[in-house]
């Protein structure tokens, strides 16, 4: 099935079948490896991207389900949370990174921000085995003004 | 030295660091495993006809017509090989391949793969197998250990505390699931692997299909964490270059998160029994610390959890044993932290328990005991400083305010304690090579085999290289993860930043040697007497030099080794860990509130990636705690809750705020480094402090970890399935 996505800003046409997720039409049609799997199954949050301004788990949906829908992966992603994960050592290798971006970018605009508990619960569908997460919150902590 | 954001860290914020299965290679094909849904027996009927006939599928390899593997060399530790006969041996094993041109089209084609097993009856649980238990002829190190005479240590004591403990089955759980891709092009072969060890790899390879080392190359330029799980070479490492070749060409295999459960070990739950003896005024006359874990019917993994009681406190009469159960799941292996991990857990609970005995203050106890020299081994320790750690993380903690009755700090509706533990964990070191190279406008590039897999090494290894060769670290560049690179150990037993920055240190320095030698055109100069100013050298003696007219166009590089010393030392890392539980009086719900980790591990080279490594452990000891366990199911033989909703991992909001911080400490036995490795110490002590604090806030002592809500609602004091 041929399916229109706007990845990132550009019109992507994808031929996909129908079971396609919209995590492997990134990473393996598109070729946008940014964005991981870690679990294929909506338990970790390392797939997450965002679709229509809204933070969801790629691996949970299908490719064909997003005809003209707005995509943004981390290759697509420019928002001082970024510099703040680099600054505060938010992460250690790296794999969950990208969702933990994308899910924290999005925390940000919803303003689950007001306190660290806040962040802590609005940020736990990411998993981070290297178990960042006291940086994760100051990053965060510190994009949204409160540091 | 100075805090340093990871050098690699743009590459993570911005999606370019690319892992294993985020390589692009011409014509990729995609393997997906079959595996084994009965724990033990032979495969009755295996019938690919179907699969052999769906769309894409390119090749469907089981037993029948794999390819004939060699041993995979010691490396490969599980020892059977994949895809070589009809017999099961644990839930998991792999029973066929499929390779198909797109993903969704291999998982169909693997699920048309139909097998039929004769089942054998099989033990999975650790406590039915104890009967069947064996002690090794050797491991690492000795299995058994006895100093002094306990029986008659024991005679003497005014108080025993004997006391079984019990560690649960847990797994690795990186949120990478290992993946392989392999690319077989005229003859050769080429590997994306995420790996702890690019080497391991390759010689594994090597042997399996043999083939000579120049002919396959393992590359792991990114790994989405280790923990244990990649160090070792497992079947899908065998299955995916065994794929490429029959296909002749590039095959990607990435484990699902259920087969990561069943593909490359766990960390085997233990069995130990502590017997300590002490005099009234909590001097130890005597230890005894013995430990069974499971390890598989076809291979062992050997939990040295008692080795700890040899180094840890002062005690004339100390006994440490170690036994093994077989039971039928797939090779257990080192998992952060391995053996003083589990080992911890049983000896600090007990040197809790024994406090309680005594009346004594839990850090007393221990300062009581504290051990100046390694009891076991006579040797003094290269480098100790615990009892600062004691002293810094009570005073942080503010433990002087701590009432010793159990139930006493009730706070509303929550429960509240706070337990201590110590922290201990063996040094470990391995030889190492590296080069280093610098080019006319004062560029330089380090190499080494070594893997980042999220322990900070590329950013450390700058740190070394710039401070041995006297320039700024942003003038570095680092490659890793290549066996095209000069050899090292794997990435494990936390022993990188000692053996490959010391292999730097070295490299940088013949470098200087060879630099003010050319300057001085005169042959072996002393390194000391040249130093980088930019592009120029400065040497003493000499006029400034521009880089430009001692290197030409191609830059000039030096190499070197480093080799663990046999120093009479004996080498391990310590701390002190502080902890307060707050649990809800009818939920029975625990949560950890506050975490304090003071620790000495020698010199610290970068205390921001150093705080995420510590950090880091002690959120693993968290989950030890309270979280984390596999359980098997006797009926079906296997895991039951291999995937990331039931085996719970701590996730964000189980995480307080954590303070870890260093004694200050230099240790001249670690290397050119000074400091001793801290990737598995964070996860050590955390779990019997969280376990000690919950015995404070209720009174009820768990021998078991997990402590679950359901453990301590029955109250029984037994953490076991
Ligand atoms: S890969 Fe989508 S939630 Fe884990
Ligand atoms: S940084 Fe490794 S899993 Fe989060």
């Amino acid at each position: 099935m041929r399916v229109r996505l706007r990845v990132n800003g550009a019109e992507r046409q994808v031929d996909v079948e129908p079971r396609v997720t919209l995590l492997d039409a990134l990473r393996e049609v598109i070729g946008l490896t940014g964005t991981k799997k870690g679990c294929d199954r909506g338990e970790c949050g390392a797939c997450t991207v965002h679709v229509n301004g809204r933070r969801i788990d790629a691996c949970m949906t299908l490719a064909v389900m997003h005809e003209g829908d707005e995509i943004t992966t981390i290759e697509g992603l420019d928002h001082p949370v970024q510099r703040a994960f680099l600054e505060h050592d938010a992460f250690q290798c790296g794999f969950c990174t990208p969702g933990q971006l994308m899910s924290a970018a999005a925390c940000l605009a919803e303003g689950h921000t007001g306190s660290d508990a806040e962040i802590r619960e609005w940020m736990s569908g990411n998993t981070c085995r290297c178990a960042a997460y006291p940086h994760i919150v100051a990053a965060v902590r510190e994009v949204a003004g409160r540091a | 030295m100075t805090a340093r954001t990871r050098v690699d860290g743009w590459a993570k914020v911005t999606g370019a660091a690319r892992y294993a299965a985020d390589h692009r290679l011409d014509n990729l094909a995609h393997a997906v495993l079959v595996t084994s849904t009965v724990p033990a027996g032979r495969i009755a009927e295996l019938d690919v006809t179907e699969a052999e006939r769906a769309p894409g599928a390119l090749a469907v390899i089981t037993h029948r017509n794999a390819p004939r593997l060699s041993p995979a060399g010691d490396f490969y530790v599980q020892t059977v090989l994949p895809l070589q006969d009809d017999l099961i041996r644990y839930e998991g094993e792999p029973v066929a391949v499929v390779v198909a041109d797109r993903l969704e089209r291999a998982g169909e084609a693997a699920a048309l793969v139909r097998v039929t097993y004769e089942t054998a009856p099989a033990t999975v649980e650790l406590d039915d197998a104890l009967p069947d238990a064996y002690r090794l002829g050797a491991y690492f190190e000795p299995i058994t250990s006895s100093v002094g005479d306990v029986a008659a240590g024991l005679e003497r004591a005014d108080v025993v505390v004997e006391r079984t403990y019990t560690t649960a089955a847990r797994h690795h759980s990186t949120m990478e699931p290992s993946a392989t891709l392999a690319e077989w092009r005229d003859g050769m072969l080429t590997l994306y692997d995420a790996t702890q060890g690019v080497f391991n790899v390759r010689d594994a390879v090597c042997a399996a299909l043999d083939l000579p080392a120049d002919r396959v190359r393992v590359i792991a330029e990114y790994v989405g964490g280790g923990f244990g799980c990649k160090g070792f070479v497992w079947p899908h490492q065998l299955i995916a270059p065994m794929a490429a070749r029959t296909v002749g060409g590039a095959v990607k295999l990435v484990l699902t998160r259920a087969q990561t459960f069943t593909s490359h070990g766990y960390q085997p739950p233990t069995r130990q029994t502590v017997t300590l003896g002490a005099a009234r005024d909590g001097r130890l006359t005597a230890i005894r610390h013995t430990s069974v874990n499971s390890t598989s019917t076809y291979a062992d993994h050997l939990e040295m959890a008692a080795i700890c009681s040899r180094a840890m406190y002062a005690c004339p009469a100390i006994e440490t044993d170690h036994l093994l159960a077989p039971v039928s799941t797939v090779l257990p292996t080192p998992m952060r932290a391995p053996s003083d991990g589990p080992g911890m857990v049983a000896l600090e609970s007990a040197m809790d328990e024994l406090a309680y005995e005594l009346d004594i203050d839990p850090v007393e106890l221990r300062l009581r005991n504290y051990a100046e020299r390694d009891p076991t081994k006579g040797r003094p320790f290269s480098s100790k400083a615990l009892r600062a750690c004691y002293a810094e993380g009570a005073r942080r903690f503010g433990w002087a305010d701590r009432p010793m009755r159990p139930g006493a700090l009730r706070d509303g509706n929550d429960l509240v304690g706070w337990g201590m533990a110590s922290a201990t964990m063996a040094t470990f070191a391995a030889p190492a090579s590296a080069r280093v190279s610098i080019d006319a406008d004062g560029r330089v590039l380090v190499e080494a085999g070594s893997q980042e897999i999220g322990t900070g090494t590329r950013t450390v290894l700058c740190q070394l290289a710039a401070e041995a060769l006297g320039c700024p670290p942003e003038r570095v560049t680092i490659r890793l993860g290549d066996t095209t690179l000069p050899p090292t150990g794997m990435t494990a037993g936390s022993s990188t930043t000692m053996s490959v920055g010391s292999a730097v240190q070295l490299a940088a320095r013949s470098l200087r040697t060879k630099l003010a030698s050319m300057a001085l055109a005169e042959g072996d100069a002393p390194a000391e007497l040249a130093r980088l100013d930019g592009d120029a050298l400065v040497v003493e003696g000499a006029p400034r030099t521009p880089l430009r007219e001692l290197i030409g166009d191609d830059p000039v590089g030096a190499e070197a080794s480093w080799s663990p010393s046999t120093a009479d030392v004996s080498m391990h890392t310590f701390g002190a860990v502080f902890a307060e539980v707050r649990i809800d009086a009818d939920l029975c719900l625990p949560r950890v509130s506050r975490l304090v980790g003071v620790y000495s591990a020698g010199r610290i080279v970068n205390p921001l990636t150093a705080r995420s490594q510590m950090i880091g452990g002690m959120t693993w000891g968290i989950g030890q705690a309270l979280l984390e366990r596999s359980p098997v199911d006797r009926r079906l033989g296997r895991f039951v809750n291999k995937n990331l909703a039931g085996y719970l991992v701590p996730v964000n909001a189980d995480v307080p705020e954590l303070d870890a911080s260093f004694v200050d400490e230099h240790d001249e036995h670690a290397g050119t480094v000074g400091g001793r490795g801290i990737g598995e110490l964070g996860a050590v002590g955390v779990g019997p402090a969280i376990a000690n604090a919950v015995f404070h806030a209720t009174g009820t002592r768990i021998r078991g970890l997990p402590i679950a809500p359901e453990t301590l609602l029955r109250g029984d004091g037994d953490g076991r399935d």
